[in-house]
C-alpha cells in the first residue's frame, strides 16, 4: 500500500516527462536536408520546418539595408561526412560546389541583419521553410568559413 | 629550450602520478586478492595467494605514505610546467604551436597569461593543475579518523590526474614546436632529422570574442567547479571499496560539494553574462550543446546536494547518492571534453578527433567500474528507515531529485536526438532551443513549487492539513500579487504562473526567517537584527540554503522577463533620425571609426536616449574589427535598470554609403534580476559552506546540534 503510492507517483512523473519530451520533440523538430534532396522533394516539403546547408555563391548576395532583406544563392554540398572527405574536406567541397554550374542551387531569402561571415564559399546553414514561391525563407542563418579555423599551421616562409 | 624543459617536466609528472595511483591501490593488495579469488582458475588463485602474502600492515603503511608523497610532488611539478608555459606565452615564443595559436604580439600581458586556458592543450594542463592542487589539499587534512579512506582517495585522484596529464603529455601537448622539413612546416614533439626550427613572426591571437573579463574568469570558475566535484567522488569510491558505507564520506565532502557547486554555478552565470555582453544576440543562454554539457553536471550536482541531506538525517537514498556522485563525475569529464574540444559541429568530427575516443573510453571504464562497485555493496547501502508519507520532507526531496533528473534526461535527449533519429529513421533531425524551453519549462515550474513547500514539510510525516496550515498565509499574499500583476502588468498565463511561484517561494522563505527570528527574539530576548544574525549563524546550512532559494527566485524573475517579454526592432537610421521601442526614444547622433591600441579598428556610434522626452544619457554601441584574426566583434550599448535593459547593437555602417547606419535594438525587461540574484546566490553559498572555526570542537558540537535539530523538526 505504502509502496504503491510512491510507485504511482513515480509513474505519473515519468509519464509527464515522456509526454513533455515527445510533445516538444514533435513540435520543434527540424529536418536536415541537402539542396539536392530539397529540390527532389519540392512541393512535398513546402512549409515544413527544415534545416539546409549549402555553399554561398558570392555574386548572388544582395542586401537592401532599408528593408533589411538579404537574398543569396547556395549550391548543393553533400551532407555525408564520407562524401565530404572524398572531395577533400569541407573547404574544398565548398569550393567545388561553387565552381560547378551543374550543381543544384537554391535561393535563400532572409530578413534581418547581414552577418559578417556571409561571403563567397562560406557554408550557410539556414533554418526555415520552402515557400510556394520556390524561395527558401530562412528564419535563422548560420555561417561557417572552414578555412579560417584550421590555421594550426602557419604559412610557409619562402621555399 | 624552455619548451623542451616543460615537456620533460610534464612527462615526469605523468609518471609520478601514475606511480602514486598504483602505489595507493597496491597498498591494499587484499582487495585485488579477493577479486582474483572470485575468478575460478588456478592461475588467478595463485595470484590471489601471492597478493595475500604481500598484505602486511607495515607494507601497507609505507606504500600509502609513498603514494601520498608522490601525490604531493605532482603539484609542484605541474605548477612548474605551467609556469614554463606562461613564460613562453608572455615572451612571444611563437615557435611553440600553442603559443602561436592563442596569443599575438598586440595582446596585453594579462591576456597572454590567461591564454593559458584559451586553447585545448593549455586548458587540459590547467585542469590537471587544479586537480593536483585539490588532491594535495585533501591529503593535507587530518586523517586519523579516516585512515582507511586515504589510499583510495589518492588512487581516484591520481587515476583521474594521470588521465589528464597523460592526455596533455601525449596527445594535446602545449609544448610542441614548429619545424620546417622538406615537406613543410609542422608541429613536432622532437626535432625531426633534416629540419630547422620555424618561428612565425606573430601568432594568431586569442579569439577576440574571448577577450572579455567574463570570459577570462569564466573557464577557471567552471573548471574549479568541475574539479572540486572529483573529491566527493573520490571519497564515495573510497567508501565503497573499504565498505565503510555509512554517511561519513558525505559529511567529509559536504563542503567540497558546496564549493564545487558555487564555482560551477558562478561559471555558468559568468558564461551567460559573457554571451549577453559579447555575442550580440540579445540573450544569455542558447541551449547550445556546449552550454548543456556544462549544465548537466550542475543538475546532478544540485540533486546530489539535496539528496545527501536525506541520507544524513534519515539514512535513506544511499544507492541514489552514490549513483548521483558517479554520474556527476562522469558528466564533469564529459563537460571538460565538450566545452573545449570544438568537435561539436558533427558526430563525425567527434570520432575523428584524437582525444574523443580516449575520453569516451575513460568515461565508460570509470562509469562501469563505479556502478559495479555500487552493485557489489548494494546490501550495505540499504535504507535505515522507510518512506511513509508522500508529503514528508524526504518524499518532497525525492521529487525534487526526480525533477532534476528529468531535466537532465530532457537535455541529454536533445543532444543525442539527431544521432538516434539518424540511426533509426535515416532522417537527420535536430531540435532547437524551443524544444528545451517547452520540455523544461513545466519542470522548472514544478521545482519552484517544491522549493516553496519543501521547507514547510516535516521529516517523516506531513499531511495536506499541516502543510496547508503553514503555507496558506504566503499563498494568499502570492495570489494577491499575481492578481495585481494580472490587472496592471501582463495577461500572459506562463508569466503569471511563473510570477505566482516566485512570489510564493520568496514569501515562504522570508516567512520562515521571520518565524525563526521571532522565536529567538522571545526565547533569547534579542532584538530582531541579532536574532536574524544568530539564527543564520546557528544553522548556516539551512539558512544559507534559504538565501540560495531566494536568489534562485530572483533569477527566475529575470529569466521570465527576458524570455517572455523581450521586444526588439531593427532598422537603418539616418543621422539625427529617431526610433522608439518599449518607451525609449533613441536618436542616432554620431559615428566615428578609429584604430584602437591593440590592433583593432573601432567603429563607434553615439545614440542619445530619451524617456518621456527626458534625456537619460548616451549609449555607444560599437563594432571592433581585429586585423590579426580578421574577426569582428559587436559590442552592445547597454543601459541597465531593475525594470529593463536597453540593448543596442550597431549592425552595419559603410563610410562611403549615404544610407546611414543599421541598428538592432532590444528591450529586455527584468533581466538584471538575474545578475542580482546570482550575487545573492554567492552570499548564500558562502554562508552555507564557510568553514567552521575550530574543526575539533565542532565535531563534538555538531552531533549535539543535529540531535537538537531533529528533535525540533
Amino acid at each position: 500500500m505504502k509502496l504503491n503510492k510512491f510507485v504511482i507517483g513515480g509513474l505519473l512523473i515519468l509519464g509527464a516527462v515522456v509526454f513533455l519530451i515527445a510533445n516538444a520533440t514533435t513540435g520543434s523538430a527540424q529536418y536536415f536536408m541537402t539542396v539536392d534532396e530539397l529540390m527532389a522533394k519540392g512541393p512535398e516539403v513546402v512549409d515544413k520546418n527544415l534545416r539546409v546547408s549549402g555553399a554561398v555563391i558570392g555574386d548572388t548576395i544582395q542586401y537592401d539595408p532599408q528593408t533589411l532583406t538579404l537574398t543569396f544563392e547556395v549550391a548543393h554540398v553533400p551532407a555525408d561526412q564520407a562524401e565530404l572527405e572524398d572531395e577533400g574536406g569541407l573547404a574544398e567541397a565548398l569550393h567545388e560546389a561553387v565552381i560547378d554550374p551543374s550543381r543544384a542551387r537554391m535561393t535563400v531569402v532572409y530578413v534581418g541583419v547581414k552577418p559578417d561571415l556571409l561571403r563567397h564559399e562560406a557554408q550557410a546553414i539556414v533554418t526555415g521553410s520552402l515557400g510556394t514561391d520556390g524561395y527558401f525563407h530562412a528564419e535563422e542563418l548560420l555561417l561557417k568559413c572552414p578555412t579560417r579555423y584550421e590555421e594550426a599551421v602557419p604559412e610557409q616562409a619562402g621555399s | 629550450m624552455v619548451a623542451h624543459f616543460g615537456f620533460g617536466i610534464l612527462l615526469i609528472s605523468f609518471f609520478v602520478t601514475l606511480y602514486s595511483a598504483i602505489a595507493a591501490a597496491f597498498s591494499n593488495p587484499k582487495v585485488f586478492a579477493r577479486l582474483f579469488r572470485s575468478i575460478p582458475t588456478s592461475r588467478t588463485q595463485r595470484w590471489a595467494n601471492t597478493l595475500e602474502k604481500l598484505d602486511t600492515p607495515q607494507r601497507a603503511a609505507s606504500m600509502v605514505e609513498s603514494a601520498r608523497r608522490a601525490m604531493l610532488l605532482t603539484f609542484p611539478l605541474i605548477t612548474l610546467s605551467s609556469v614554463l608555459l606562461i613564460y613562453l606565452l608572455v615572451n612571444d615564443h611563437y615557435e611553440v604551436q600553442f603559443v602561436y595559436e592563442v596569443t599575438s604580439r598586440t595582446m596585453p600581458t594579462y591576456l597572454k597569461v590567461t591564454a593559458w586556458w584559451g586553447g585545448q592543450a593549455g586548458s587540459l594542463l590547467f585542469w590537471s593543475w587544479l586537480m593536483s592542487a585539490f588532491a594535495s589539499l585533501v591529503t593535507l587534512r587530518r586523517w586519523d579518523r579516516d585512515r582507511e579512506f586515504l589510499p583510495w582517495v589518492i588512487f581516484v585522484s591520481c587515476f583521474t590526474l594521470a588521465f589528464f596529464v597523460g592526455m596533455t603529455t601525449f596527445y594535446e601537448n602545449p609544448f610542441k614546436m614548429f619545424y620546417q622539413t622538406s615537406t613543410g612546416v609542422e608541429a613536432y614533439f622532437f626535432q625531426p632529422p633534416n629540419s630547422v626550427l620555424f618561428t612565425p613572426q606573430d601568432g594568431n591571437g586569442l579569439n577576440p570574442l574571448l577577450r572579455h573579463p567574463g570570459m577570462v574568469i569564466h573557464p577557471p570558475m567552471l573548471y574549479l567547479g568541475f574539479v572540486s566535484f572529483v573529491i566527493p567522488f573520490a571519497f564515495a569510491i573510497a567508501a565503497l571499496v573499504t565498505g565503510r558505507t555509512d554517511d561519513r564520506w558525505i559529511r567529509l565532502t559536504r563542503r567540497w560539494a558546496l564549493w564545487a557547486w558555487l564555482f560551477l554555478t558562478l561559471g555558468l552565470v559568468l558564461g551567460g553574462r559573457w554571451a549577453y555582453d559579447v555575442l550580440g544576440w540579445g540573450g544569455y543562454w542558447g541551449w547550445d550543446p556546449v552550454e548543456i554539457a556544462a549544465f548537466m553536471p550542475w543538475l546532478t550536482g544540485t540533486a546530489f546536494l539535496h539528496s545527501v541531506m536525506i541520507q544524513e538525517k534519515r539514512g535513506m537514498l544511499k544507492h541514489w547518492n552514490m549513483l548521483l556522485v558517479i554520474l556527476t563525475y562522469d558528466l564533469v569529464i564529459f563537460g571538460t571534453f565538450l566545452t573545449r574540444s570544438g568537435v561539436l559541429s558533427s558526430v563525425h568530427a567527434f570520432a575523428q578527433s584524437a582525444i574523443g575516443p580516449l575520453f569516451f573510453t575513460y568515461i565508460a571504464i570509470t562509469f562501469i567500474a563505479s556502478v559495479a562497485l555500487v552493485i557489489y555493496r548494494w546490501g550495505s547501502l540499504k535504507a535505515e528507515t522507510e518512506m511513509h508519507s508522500l508529503l514528508s520532507r524526504e518524499a518532497l526531496f525525492l521529487f525534487n531529485n526526480l525533477l532534476f533528473m528529468s531535466i537532465l534526461v530532457v537535455c541529454f535527449w536533445g543532444v543525442i536526438y539527431p544521432l538516434t533519429s539518424e540511426l533509426f529513421t535515416g532522417a537527420k533531425v535536430t531540435v532547437g532551443p524551443a524544444f528545451y524551453e517547452r520540455a523544461n519549462g513545466p519542470l522548472f515550474a514544478a521545482l519552484l513549487f517544491l522549493m516553496g513547500i519543501a521547507p514547510l514539510s516535516a521529516w517523516g510525516h506531513s499531511t495536506l492539513k499541516t502543510l496547508g496550515r503553514a503555507a496558506w498565509k504566503p499563498a494568499v499574499v502570492a495570489v494577491l500579487i499575481t492578481a495585481a500583476l494580472y490587472s496592471f502588468y501582463t495577461r500572459n498565463v506562463s508569466a503569471l504562473v511563473g510570477f505566482f511561484l516566485v512570489a510564493f517561494v520568496v514569501l515562504i522563505t522570508l516567512y520562515e526567517y521571520w518565524r525563526g527570528a521571532r522565536a529567538r527574539q522571545k526565547s533569547q530576548n534579542e532584538n530582531l537584527f541579532t536574532a536574524l544574525w544568530n539564527l543564520t549563524g546557528r544553522d548556516r546550512r539551512r539558512y544559507g540554503g534559504y538565501i540560495v532559494h531566494l536568489s534562485i527566485a530572483l533569477m527566475a524573475i529575470g529569466i521570465l522577463g527576458i524570455e517572455l517579454f523581450q521586444i526588439e526592432t531593427q532598422g537603418t537610421l539616418e543621422l539625427n533620425q529617431k526610433v522608439s521601442l518599449g518607451g525609449y526614444d533613441m536618436e542616432y547622433r554620431d559615428i566615428a571609426r578609429f584604430t584602437g591600441p591593440d590592433g583593432r579598428e573601432v567603429t563607434r556610434a553615439v545614440i542619445g536616449i530619451y524617456q518621456n522626452g527626458q534625456y537619460l544619457g548616451d549609449l555607444y554601441p560599437r563594432i571592433d574589427y581585429y586585423f590579426d584574426s580578421q574577426q569582428s566583434m559587436t559590442i552592445p550599448g547597454q543601459r541597465a535598470t531593475m525594470k529593463d535593459d536597453l540593448y543596442i547593437l550597431l549592425v552595419n555602417w559603410e563610410p562611403a554609403s549615404a544610407t546611414g547606419a543599421t541598428f538592432k535594438i532590444y528591450v529586455n525587461p527584468l533581466v538584471n534580476w538575474l545578475w542580482m540574484g546570482s550575487l545573492l546566490f554567492l552570499t548564500g553559498i558562502i554562508i552555507a559552506a564557510w568553514p567552521d572555526k575550530d574543526p575539533v570542537h565542532v565535531a563534538v558540537r555538531t552531533n549535539k546540534q543535529i540531535r537538537e535539530a531533529s528533535a525540533a523538526d
